[in-house]
């Protein structure tokens, strides 16, 4: 059947094709939607993992237990698995095992631009890269025989415009693929000095046997063109090049990258007099290249950051783009995102960005934001889960230097359970005074709502093991622990007070959900059934215009430009009343009151 | 040939859905297409933009700065943000309804009320009032397909079966208004 599909969704597809029966991910754009879409397959038992670490070592477990297994992450996400993945590398598999990994040129939704094309280098991987959905569902058929084949995960590298564009694909019916007979295998599972060292050689056999693969894989191919100009690409690139340099060129499209086909390359050569190599991010294909003494044209000619798309390439090559309108663009301004009407973040941050002789350390999620106007509320966010163990360092500094500035770490309850919980152990163990805040509304919030450990249900929303954070902490030794409802900032200015007064770790756990999630029945009873649905409006005749209102940072909140009063669009307003505790002429009361 | 069609919009105005019902019309039409969005942060009230592209044979899914055949804007200052991405000779659909961003809600800018002017004096433009468009008919919701009624309708694409596909792609109770908003979004852009 013909269908248009996403490459995640593709991704997916062929997963069920392929046989997987089991498919473990920790949310990340761009690869959330791969295994939401994978859990809509009943053959596959899929699940959230706490992180990417735990993702990759549960889908390896799988292998090693029989079954075809795959781990979805975003570029990110492969540094915290890193450790799993590069000793992986060294046992195999039994049943196959693929890691996709979805980099994001651009970094439309990212803290950094990194190219993991070179963790199948470093790890010893083989890798492919799609080009488009069709190929995303072909390509992972043959990853996992290949992964079979020659006992290896495999590396499955897709970038932000694969992973969310939509082409045509044809699918197919899933392969019977038999979860294998367990078997002992000490000598190959068992990563000791002495056992790994043989397996070290078994893997530099089986990378030097892929590179006779490299020349006969169909997903490696000259295209043949009229001309004498030569265009090297993989994955998404391959589509930009071909809008920008035609039919004309003759093409080296590579969409299985490591190990790559020298071979290939030398014949390309012989047909071409000029070469371009266009890839996104860093020149990964141009050094080999280059390495084997051929002339190209790349970076820097090609930008070394920032998305490719065909502007940027025809920008590259011709110095020119087409023609646009040109047009006055002082009157457009910029739409940042902001918290959310009745996002439970903001009276949180209203209150602390107000602390004095304060460092916040944030993290990474929705309430990075709380960084930006009107807030100015971070100081600094590195990676997810990194505000309480970076904010500890930070104090103990100042500490140590005679300072009476405080640190507070702010992560979301996500970042708690991925790698956060580690943060907090630290604080405690090493006898800080960092104040640990965990803003929980209850789902996963920025990639989209997904379920995690604190939510009480799985990807399916089936009911499992909810994990309390409060009686985590508490189990930790944490003596000093709240938790308060963000959108009562008086409660919140209480809590931080406290926390401030003592000399010794607090944790500070805000509970309410996020405005955008999937309620269900338990958020009904713990919230109140009119949870957003309480609308709050401007009593004009007291409204001042002192715009403290304004403060708060609400999409729902503006200034009328006739009236020069404060107005709350109803549309909008989900009835969080953080505005209406600030008002100080109490101008701002709930709907139906002003009636 | 392949073709562009442009919607861009703020988060949470259903350009989504707009673009979906565009292309799966294109594609039982028996074209090549190819659909591009950008999830993630853009969603939290961020400027947002879906590429459609058909043709024979569509390669890149985004479309290129210069060589939108329509630039369909759900809201009016964001239109005039692509207007770079449109052909010169090519037409825009205007909803004239404004959405505040941030920096003006906390007045450190101001939303200018010459931006239809512009966009009006620097290419053919179709502006209209859609939100009320599709309030009149009964769901202010059903903007985004009032608006991809008039993208059709620019583009041509008459032969295909527009209200099958919506009945097959909405919410049963949303497929009747749904279909009007098609119609009237059509009409708006002959009249
Ligand atoms: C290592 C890593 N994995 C995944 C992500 C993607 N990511 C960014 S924010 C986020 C979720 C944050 O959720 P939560 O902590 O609950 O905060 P919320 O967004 O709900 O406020 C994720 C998964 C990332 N940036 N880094």
């Amino acid at each position: 059947m013909k269908i248009l599909m996403t490459g995640d969704e593709a991704i997916a597809r062929g997963a069920f094709e392929a046989g997987v029966a089991f498919a473990s991910a920790y949310p990340g754009t761009p690869s959330t939607e791969i295994l939401e879409n994978v859990a809509n397959y009943k053959e596959i038992v899929s699940e959230w993992a706490p992180n990417e670490k735990v993702a990759l070592e549960a889908a390896a477990g799988a292998s090693i237990g029989g079954a075809r297994a795959l781990a979805c992450m975003k570029h990110v996400g492969v540094n915290v698995a890193a450790d799993p993945l590069f000793t992986f590398s060294y046992t195999g598999v039994r049943g196959g095992m693929v890691l996709v990994s979805a980099d994001e040129p651009g970094m439309h939704s990212s803290q950094n631009e990194q190219d993991n094309r070179w963790y199948a280098i470093s790890a010893k991987l083989p890798m492919f890269e799609p080009s488009d959905s069709q190929e995303c569902i072909d390509m992972l058929q043959e990853a996992f025989d290949m992964s079979e084949t020659y006992d290896t995960p495999v590396l499955f590298r897709i970038t932000t415009r694969i992973a969310h564009s939509k082409s045509i694909v044809e699918t197919s019916e899933r392969k019977d693929v038999p979860i294998k007979d367990y078997v002992k295998e000490v000598h190959k599972y068992v990563a000791v000095p002495a056992l790994a060292a043989k397996r070290r050689i078994v893997v530099e056999k089986r990378m030097n046997d892929l590179k006779e693969y490299s020349e006969k894989s169909a997903f490696n191919r000259i295209e043949k063109g009229a001309g004498r100009i030569g265009v090297i690409v993989s994955g998404m690139c391959y589509n930009y090049a071909k809008e920008v340099f035609g039919d004309d060129a003759t093409y080296l499209k590579l969409g299985f990258t490591n190990p790559l086909p020298g071979n290939m390359l030398a014949e390309f050569y012989k047909l071409v007099d000029t070469v371009y190599i266009i890839e996104e991010n860093d020149p990964y294909i141009q050094q080999w290249v280059e390495r084997l003494g051929y002339k190209c044209i790349g970076k820097p000619v090609i930008p070394p950051f920032g998305e490719m798309t065909p502007d940027v390439l025809r920008m590259a090559i011709h110095g020119k783009g087409l023609d646009v309108v040109d047009y006055d663009a002082s009157l457009v301004v910029p739409r940042p995102p902001v918290l959310c009407a009745g996002c439970p973040h903001r009276g949180f941050f209203y209150e602390l960005s107000k602390k004095k002789d304060t460092i916040i350390a944030g993290d990474i999620g929705c309430y990075t934001l709380g960084f930006a106007e009107p807030f100015n509320g971070m100081d600094y966010v590195v990676c997810m889960g990194a505000a309480f163990s970076s904010g500890h360092g930070t104090q103990k500094a100042l500490t140590a230097a005679g300072k009476s500035t405080r640190v507070v770490g702010v992560m979301g309850d996500s970042t708690f359970f991925h790698m956060g919980i580690n943060g907090l152990i630290e604080v405690l163990y090493n006898n800080s005074k960092t104040i640990c805040c965990i803003l929980d509304n209850r789902t996963t919030g920025m990639t989209g709502h997904q379920e995690h450990p604190g939510t009480g249900l799985d990807i399916n929303r089936n009911p499992v093991h909810e994990i309390s954070i409060e009686e985590t902490a508490r189990a930790l030794g944490a003596k000093n622990v709240a938790v308060i409802d963000p959108n009562n900032i008086k409660e919140v200015r209480a809590a931080l007070n406290e926390a401030y007064a003592k000399d010794e770790p607090s944790v500070i756990i805000t509970r309410w959900p996020c405005v955008l999630k999937h309620m269900n029945d338990n958020d009904y009873e713990e919230f109140g059934q009119d949870l957003f649905r309480k609308k709050y409006t401007v009593d004009e005749s007291l409204c001042i215009t002192c715009k403290a209102c304004i403060r708060v940072g609400c999409p729902a909140i503006s200034i009328h430009p006739e009236r020069n009063k404060s107005t709350i669009d109803p549309a909008q307003c989900v009835g969080c009343s953080v505005c209406a505790q600030v008002c100080p002429k109490n101008a701002i009361v709930r709907a139906e009151e002003n009636r | 040939m392949t073709k562009n069609i442009l919607l861009v919009g703020v988060g949470g105005q259903g350009t989504i859905l707009a673009a979906k019902i565009l292309t799966l019309g294109l594609m039982e039409a028996g074209y090549d297409v190819k659909m591009s969005e950008i999830h993630g942060m853009s969603q939290r009230g961020g400027a947002v933009s879906s590429h459609v592209r058909y043709g024979a044979k569509v390669y890149s899914p985004v479309i290129e700065r210069g060589s939108a055949d329509v630039l369909v804007s759900f809201e009016q200052m964001e239109a005039l943000r692509w207007l770079d991405y449109m052909r010169p000779d090519s037409t825009a659909v205007v909803n004239s309804q404004s959405i505040n961003p941030v920096p003006v809600l906390v007045g450190k800018a101001l939303y200018s009320d010459k931006i239809l002017d512009e966009i009006c004096a620097k290419v053919r433009a179709t502006v209209l009032d859609a939100t009320a468009e599709a309030l009149a008919l009964g769901n202010a919701r059903a903007l985004n397909i009032l608006l991809v009624g008039a993208a059709a309708k620019i583009m041509k694409l008459d032969d295909i079966d527009w209200n099958g596909i919506l009945a097959k792609n909405v919410k049963p109770a949303f497929v009747e208004i749904n279909q009007k908003a098609f119609a009237r979004g059509q009409e708006l852009v002959t009249a």
